[in-house]
């Protein structure tokens, strides 16, 4: 378990270390997590404990977001001011960029399907 | 007896050990009745968990700076936990392989919709420039979010706060919008929450199918890669 959470961990820092020397606008761990899967997928495997510990993390998302929201708290006066403006953009806008995230995938989905079905009957 | 009550009070709420284990009580309040409620989508442990200590601050009159150097060490873990997105990510690598097409499709439209579409309906709200550029990034991860509402001239720690809302919203109205869009494969599914609603929305996919959870956690890495390019240029074309 304390080698799979090294893992983790050490990815992060390489992944931190490259952010900061490229100066590219990309977080450390998004870098570390796309390493660790090209990693993963040389080695064709993942091992037992790192996946049961990437699991574990995982199931419990949501608990990590808790201590940043919880800052809502610091900005209750710009709520009180602004709140229509601000609950109209993030319902609407979580809401539309959902949807049309959903609709893009499907159009093309379709037009693959329908591409690969004529090709089929071609 | 009360003035040694408050005496331990006074000094437990000045250790890093008595906020840290309110953050881990709450959430598993908020867990206790998102599973009695059947999973309701309204009873979101998050939201459940943000209200309780957002209450018990303002009883107590604790700053957030006291309560954060508690809760940090929670914090922390959200580097590690996005490094181990990975192993899902390749459990279901032939599935992304298979529809790349689709998913860049997806993310384009998802990714600048969540922009425009914020930073246009707060304008049109009137709401003030700070918080139009905060709301900017709100469908990102969070540690990127703040690093682009900086760049853009937001407020980071404002951007932290809508993230999360942003997240909620996604968590608890996306699957229930999908459901009613028709949309039932879950790589869609899971791709479009993980667009909106990064990892909160994750959390939510998670409980949907691996399937699901593993696209979503895919989107959040895609999504912070291009709205980190994308914002920036938008905002300086639209002027604001």
């Amino acid at each position: 378990m304390i080698a799979a959470l090294a893992t983790l961990l050490l990815f992060q820092l390489i992944g931190e270390a490259l952010a900061q020397l490229s100066g590219l606008p990309i977080p450390g761990p998004v870098i570390g997590m796309l390493l660790l899967a090209l990693l993963l997928g040389l080695r064709r495997h993942v091992p037992s404990t790192l996946g049961q510990v990437a699991d574990t993390l995982l199931s419990h998302l949501s608990l990590l977001f808790v201590p940043a929201g919880v800052g809502v708290i610091q900005y209750l006066g710009r709520f009180a001011d602004e709140w229509p403006a601000i609950v109209a953009a993030l319902l609407l806008s979580t809401l539309l960029s959902i949807a049309m995230t959903a609709l893009a995938m499907r159009a093309v989905l379709h037009y693959l399907k329908r591409r690969d079905g004529s090709n089929v009957r071609g | 007896m009360d003035k040694s009550l408050i005496e331990i009070w006074v000094y437990l709420a000045t250790q890093p050990l008595l906020w840290l284990c309110i953050t881990l009580l709450a959430y598993l309040c908020g867990h206790w009745a998102f599973r009695r409620s059947g999973q309701h989508p309204l009873c979101n442990p998050v939201l459940i968990a943000i209200a309780l200590i957002g209450g018990l601050l303002g009883l107590t009159a604790t700053p957030y700076a006291r309560y954060f150097a508690g809760a940090q060490f929670v914090h922390f873990l959200l580097g590690p936990a996005t490094v181990a997105l990975a192993i899902p990510l390749f459990r279901h690598w032939a599935e992304v392989r298979r529809l790349w097409l689709p998913l860049l499709a997806g993310l384009l439209a998802g990714s600048s919709t969540a922009a425009l579409s914020a930073m246009g309906i707060a304008m049109l709200a009137g709401a003030s420039r700070s918080t139009v550029l905060s709301l900017a990034p709100k469908s990102v991860t969070t540690p990127v979010a703040m690093g682009i509402a900086e760049k853009i001239g937001g407020l980071p720690s404002l951007t932290a706060v809508l993230v999360i809302l942003t997240g909620i919203v996604g968590a608890v109205a996306g699957p229930t919008l999908l459901r009613w869009m028709r949309i039932d494969e879950q790589e869609v599914q899971g791709f479009a929450i993980g667009v909106a609603a990064h990892g909160i929305g994750t959390a939510r996919a998670f409980q949907i199918g691996g399937l699901c959870g593993a696209f979503a956690g895919l989107a959040i890495g895609l999504n912070a890669l291009l709205t980190a390019v994308l914002v920036p240029l938008l905002v300086r074309l639209a002027g604001i």
